[in-house]
C-alpha cells in the first residue's frame, strides 16, 4: 500500500483506468479468440468451445484458396488505395495552399467527406454506381458516352474499381488536411533562399517542401493504417464480397465465416491473421515516421 | 512567390473547382435525394435538381405518413447513438487525458513499452475484435446493451486520445505548472488552472475524433446490438436494404440525419482540428 502513496506511483495511478479498460475490452477478448482459433468452436454448438483441435484451423486456412485470394486482395487494395490517396491528397493540399483568398472556406469544403461514416459512404456509392438509377450511369448517358448501362457493382473488375473509388473519396481529404497542416507549419525562409539561388518550382518542391512534409506524410499513413479495416463497412454494403467473391476482403470473409457459417474458431484464426497484417502496416509506417522525424529537429 | 501568368492562375482555379466538385457532389447527391420524391429517383431521363422538394422521406422513416407503414424506430436509434457516443467520448477524454498527462510529465519504468502497447491495441481492427467480443459479451450479458457498446468505444478511443493529449501536454512548458506550484498551488490546482486551459483546444480535437469514431462505427455495433435497446444509427441504416432492393429515398433521409450532428460538431471545432492532428502526432 505504501507504494501507492509514494510520488513514483502517480503516473501508474493516472494510467490505471486506461490500462483496465484496454485489458478488459481488447486483451481479454483477444486471448479468448486466440483460444477459440485452436478449437472447432461453432456458434450453433456452444460446447465446441472446449473442443481443442490444435492447429487444424490454421492448416485449413493455409490450404484455402478463397482465403488467400481475400488476403492478397486486401493487401493490394490497401496498397493501391493508400498510395493514390496520399498522392491526390498531396496534390490537393499543394493546390489549396497556393490559394490565398478564401482558403479557409476551401479547407472546410475539403473536410466534407471526413464527416461521412464508412457505412454511409458504402450506401452512397452503392447508390451512385447503381446501374439503373445511379448518378454515374445517368451522367454518362447524358453525355452520350454509353448506350447501355454499365454494371459497376456486378462486374468483378468494375466492382473492385468502384470500391477503390469510394475508399479514395472518403479518405483523400484526410491526407489533404494533414499535409495542409504540414504546409502551414512550414517556415518560409528556406524556400525564399532557394529561389534566390535560382531553383525552379520543381527543384524547390523536390529538395525543400517534400523533405519537410515527409513526417506529415508518414503520420498520415500511420493514422490511416490504424483504420485500414474501415473498408469492411463499405465493402459489406456495396457488394458484400460479391460478385462471386470477387471483392471479398479478409474482413468480409471473416465475418461471413464467423456469423453466417457459424465457424467461429476458423473465423478467429482469420482474425488473428488480419490483426497481424494491420500491425505490420502500422509498424512499417511508424518506423518510417520515426526515421523522418530525426531530420525535423525540435521536440523528439 | 513568383508572379504567375494569367493562364496558370486560371488553370489552378479550374483544377481546384473540379477537385472541390468531386469532393462535394457524391455527398450532396445523397442529401438532394433525401428531399426528392421517389418518382424522381426512378425518372428517366434523370432529374438533376429536384423539381419537387418534399419532406415525405423524413416523415416516412418516422412512420408519420398515413399511407405508408414503413416507419422505423429512428428516434430510438438516434437517442441510442447520441447516448453511446457522448458517454464514451467524455469518459475516453477523461481517462485518455490522465494517461496523456502521465506520459508527457512523468518518467517511469516501462513507459516506452506501455505507450507502444496502447498504440498496438489500437491497431486491432474493429471487425477482428467483433468476433471475440461477441463471444465474451454474450457470456457476461452485455450483448444488446448500451453499456456494452460504450465500453467498447471507450477502449477504441482511449489510445488515440492518449496519443493526442500527450503531444499537447508536451507542448506546454513544464515551467508554467512549476511556477504555479511555487506560488502555492498544489499540483492538482496547477493542472486545472494552468495546463488544462492551455490544452483545451487539443482536447477539443481529440473529443471530436472520439465522437465521430463512435458515432460512425458500424462493424462492432452491427454484431453487438440486436434490438432498439441498443441499435445505433449506422446499424439502423441497414433496415433499408431488402434482399435485392434499397429504398433510396428513405436511406438518403436517414443518411442526412446521421450527417447533421457530425457536420455541426466538425464545423464548430474545425479550426482546432488541423492543429490537433499535426501537433499531437508529429512531435509525439
Amino acid at each position: 500500500m505504501k507504494f501507492f502513496r509514494s510520488p513514483q506511483a502517480t503516473p501508474y495511478l493516472l494510467l490505471l483506468p486506461a490500462i483496465i479498460v484496454i485489458l478488459a475490452v481488447v486483451l481479454v477478448p483477444l486471448l479468448v479468440s486466440f483460444w477459440t482459433s485452436f478449437t472447432s468452436y461453432n456458434l450453433v454448438r456452444p460446447d465446441s468451445l472446449y473442443n481443442f483441435v490444435g492447429l487444424r484451423n490454421y492448416r485449413r486456412l493455409i490450404g484455402n484458396d478463397d482465403f488467400w485470394w481475400a488476403f492478397g486482395r486486401t493487401v493490394v487494395f490497401i496498397t493501391i488505395a493508400l498510395n493514390l490517396e496520399m498522392l491526390l491528397g498531396l496534390g490537393l493540399a499543394l493546390l489549396v495552399n497556393r490559394i490565398t483568398w478564401g482558403q479557409r472556406t476551401l479547407r472546410t469544403i475539403m473536410m466534407f467527406p471526413m464527416m461521412f461514416s464508412p457505412i454511409l459512404v458504402g450506401f452512397q456509392f452503392k447508390y451512385l454506381f447503381n446501374d439503373s438509377v445511379g448518378l454515374v450511369n445517368n451522367a454518362l448517358f447524358a453525355l452520350n458516352l454509353i448506350d447501355k448501362p454499365i454494371p459497376w457493382l456486378v462486374n468483378g473488375w468494375l466492382a473492385n474499381f468502384s470500391i477503390i473509388v469510394a475508399e479514395m473519396w472518403m479518405s483523400t481529404s484526410i491526407f489533404a488536411i494533414l499535409l495542409m497542416a504540414g504546409l502551414l507549419a512550414m517556415p518560409k525562409e528556406p524556400i525564399e533562399a532557394a529561389k534566390v539561388d535560382g531553383c525552379n518550382a520543381i527543384q524547390v518542391f523536390r529538395h525543400i517542401t517534400l523533405p519537410f512534409l515527409m513526417p506529415f506524410i508518414w503520420i498520415a499513413m500511420t493514422i490511416r493504417s490504424l483504420d485500414v479495416a474501415r473498408a469492411y463497412d463499405m465493402v459489406k454494403i456495396m457488394t458484400n464480397g460479391g460478385p462471386a467473391g470477387r471483392t471479398e476482403l479478409i474482413w468480409t470473409l471473416m465475418t461471413r465465416t464467423g456469423y453466417q457459417n457459424a465457424q467461429m474458431g476458423m473465423a478467429n484464426a482469420m482474425g488473428y491473421i488480419s490483426i497481424l497484417l494491420s500491425i505490420a502496416f502500422t509498424i512499417m509506417f511508424y518506423r518510417n515516421l520515426t526515421k523522418a522525424r530525426v531530420f525535423m529537429g525540435g521536440a523528439q | 512567390m513568383t508572379i504567375e501568368k494569367p493562364w496558370q492562375r486560371w488553370l489552378l482555379r479550374i483544377t481546384l473547382f473540379i477537385a472541390m466538385m468531386i469532393l462535394v457532389v457524391p455527398g450532396a447527391w445523397v442529401v438532394l435525394t433525401a428531399f426528392r420524391p421517389n418518382v424522381e429517383v426512378m425518372a428517366r431521363p434523370p432529374v438533376w435538381i429536384p423539381e419537387v422538394w418534399t419532406l415525405d422521406n423524413f416523415l416516412g422513416i418516422f412512420g408519420l405518413l398515413p399511407d405508408r407503414q414503413q416507419g422505423l424506430p429512428v428516434e430510438r436509434y438516434f437517442i441510442n447513438s447520441l447516448v453511446i457516443s457522448l458517454t464514451s467520448t467524455v469518459v475516453a477524454i477523461l481517462v485518455g487525458m490522465m494517461g496523456g498527462y502521465a506520459f508527457a510529465r512523468y518518467r517511469f519504468k516501462g513507459k516506452g513499452a506501455l505507450f507502444l502497447s496502447f498504440m498496438l491495441s489500437r491497431t486491432v481492427p474493429g471487425v477482428a475484435l467483433s468476433l471475440p467480443l461477441f463471444i465474451l459479451w454474450s457470456k457476461v450479458g452485455l450483448i444488446d446493451t448500451k453499456f456494452g457498446l460504450i465500453l467498447v468505444y471507450m477502449a477504441i478511443n482511449i489510445p488515440f486520445t492518449i496519443w493526442l493529449t500527450d503531444g499537447f501536454f508536451r507542448q506546454i512548458p513544464a515551467d508554467l505548472s512549476e511556477a504555479a506550484q511555487i506560488d502555492g498551488c498544489t499540483r492538482w490546482q496547477a493542472f486545472w488552472k494552468v495546463e488544462f486551459p492551455l490544452a483545451r483546444s487539443g482536447l477539443a480535437s481529440a473529443g471530436i475524433f472520439a465522437f465521430l469514431t463512435a458515432w460512425n462505427e458500424f462493424a462492432l455495433a452491427s454484431q453487438l446490438t440486436r434490438t432498439t435497446a441498443s441499435k445505433t444509427m449506422p446499424v439502423g441504416l441497414m433496415d433499408f436494404t431488402a434482399q435485392f432492393t434499397v429504398d433510396w429515398t428513405g436511406m438518403s433521409a436517414m443518411a442526412v440525419l446521421i450527417i447533421i450532428p457530425a457536420l455541426i460538431l466538425t464545423f464548430i471545432v474545425q479550426k482546432h482540428l488541423i492543429a490537433g492532428l499535426t501537433f499531437g502526432g508529429v512531435k509525439g
